[in-house]
C-alpha cells in the first residue's frame, strides 16, 4: 500500500501514514483554508487500509493546534479509524495545554475506540 | 495629515498591537497571525495564553474571510473589514468587525446570544452535539467557531450591530482573554 506522506507547513499538519512501518500520525498546525479537501486523501487512505489492514493500529494524534473545521475532520478520521479493529489512538497534548488535553478527551468520548493520553 | 497622529494616538490610548483593515484571505490571515505570534514572542507571553490567542484569533478571522467569500460571489460589496489585537491590563481584546446582511442580523444575534447563555458545560455540550450532528457548510464552517471561541476565552462574547443602509449591517465582535 502506498504510504502518504504530506509534510507540514505552517496551517497544515505533517501527515504519515505507513502500513509497512506501521506508522500513522498527524502532527503540528490544522488551520487549512478548505479542511474538507486537505483531509480528504486521508479518508479515502483509511478507507483503502480498512481493507487490508495489520493486526494493530496505533493512530498517533500529536496537534498543536486545530481550527474549529478541522476538528469536524478529525471527528470523521476517528469514525473511520472506528471500523478498523485493533486500532487504538494516542493523543499528545503539551503538558500545559489543557485545552488540547480536553478536546481530545472530548473526541474520546464521540468514538468506540480507546485513546491513550500522553503528554510532550 | 493629522489623521495619522489622531490614528497613531488612539492606537497608543487603546493599546493597540495589531489592526488590520482590508480585504481577508487565508494568505492575511496567516500573515497576520504571524505578526501576533512574533509580537506575543517577542513581549515573553505564556505559552498558553498564547495558544488561546491564537485559537481566537484563527476563529476570527476565517470566520471574516468563508463570509467575504460569500458576498464576493453575491458581488453586492467589496468585503473590507477589520481586525485589531489590543492589551488591556493583563488581558488581550482580539475584535473584529465587517458587514453582514441584515436579513441575517436576527440569526446572528440569536445564535451569540445563545452561546452567552451557557456555562462552561452548557458550551461543551453544545460543542459535541455540533460537531456529532452538523455537515460542514458549503463554505467549508463547521458552525463551531464561536462556541469555540466562548470556551477558550471563558468570558462572554461581547457583540454589536451597527445599520448600515438599507442592505447592510457592520458587526462588531469582541473576544477577551484574561490572564489567570
Amino acid at each position: 500500500m502506498q504510504i502518504l506522506n504530506l509534510e507540514g507547513t505552517e496551517d497544515t499538519p505533517k501527515i504519515i501514514l505507513d502500513k509497512g512501518n506501521g506508522i500513522f500520525e498527524i502532527s503540528g498546525r490544522s488551520l487549512p483554508e478548505d479542511s474538507a479537501e486537505f483531509y480528504q486523501p486521508v479518508l479515502d487512505w483509511l478507507d483503502e487500509y480498512k481493507e487490508d489492514k495489520n493486526s494493530s493500529t496505533e493512530f498517533v494524534f500529536k496537534l498543536e493546534y486545530f481550527n474549529t473545521a478541522s476538528s469536524k475532520l478529525i471527528l470523521d478520521v476517528l469514525s473511520n479509524l472506528e471500523d478498523i479493529e485493533g486500532t487504538t489512538v494516542v493523543w499528545y497534548y503539551h503538558e500545559d495545554d489543557e485545552d488540547m488535553q480536553e478536546a481530545g478527551e472530548e473526541f474520546s468520548e464521540l468514538v468506540e475506540i480507546p485513546f491513550e493520553f500522553k503528554t510532550y | 495629515m493629522k489623521y495619522i497622529y489622531d490614528l497613531h494616538k488612539t492606537m497608543l490610548e487603546r493599546n493597540l498591537i495589531l489592526v488590520y483593515e482590508g480585504e481577508f484571505t487565508q494568505e492575511i490571515t496567516k500573515s497576520v497571525l504571524a505578526m501576533a505570534e512574533r509580537n506575543m514572542d517577542s513581549m515573553g507571553e505564556e505559552s498558553n495564553i498564547k495558544r488561546k490567542v491564537f485559537n481566537v484569533m484563527v476563529e476570527c478571522l476565517q470566520n471574516i474571510v468563508k463570509h467575504g467569500e460569500e458576498l464576493i460571489v453575491q458581488k453586492e460589496q467589496k468585503p473590507s473589514a477589520i481586525f485589531m489585537i489590543g492589551k488591556q491590563g493583563g488581558a488581550y481584546i482580539i475584535t473584529s468587525g465587517n458587514p453582514i446582511k441584515n436579513e441575517e442580523v436576527d440569526k446572528l444575534r440569536s445564535k451569540l446570544e445563545q452561546i452567552n447563555g451557557l456555562d462552561r458545560d452548557g458550551l461543551k455540550q453544545l460543542y459535541k452535539d455540533i460537531i456529532k450532528n452538523t455537515d460542514l457548510s458549503e463554505k467549508g464552517g463547521a458552525g463551531l467557531g464561536f462556541v469555540d471561541m466562548a470556551r477558550k476565552s471563558g468570558q462572554k462574547l461581547e457583540f454589536d450591530f451597527h445599520p448600515v443602509d438599507e442592505k447592510y449591517s457592520f458587526f462588531s465582535l469582541k473576544t477577551t482573554i484574561v490572564k489567570e
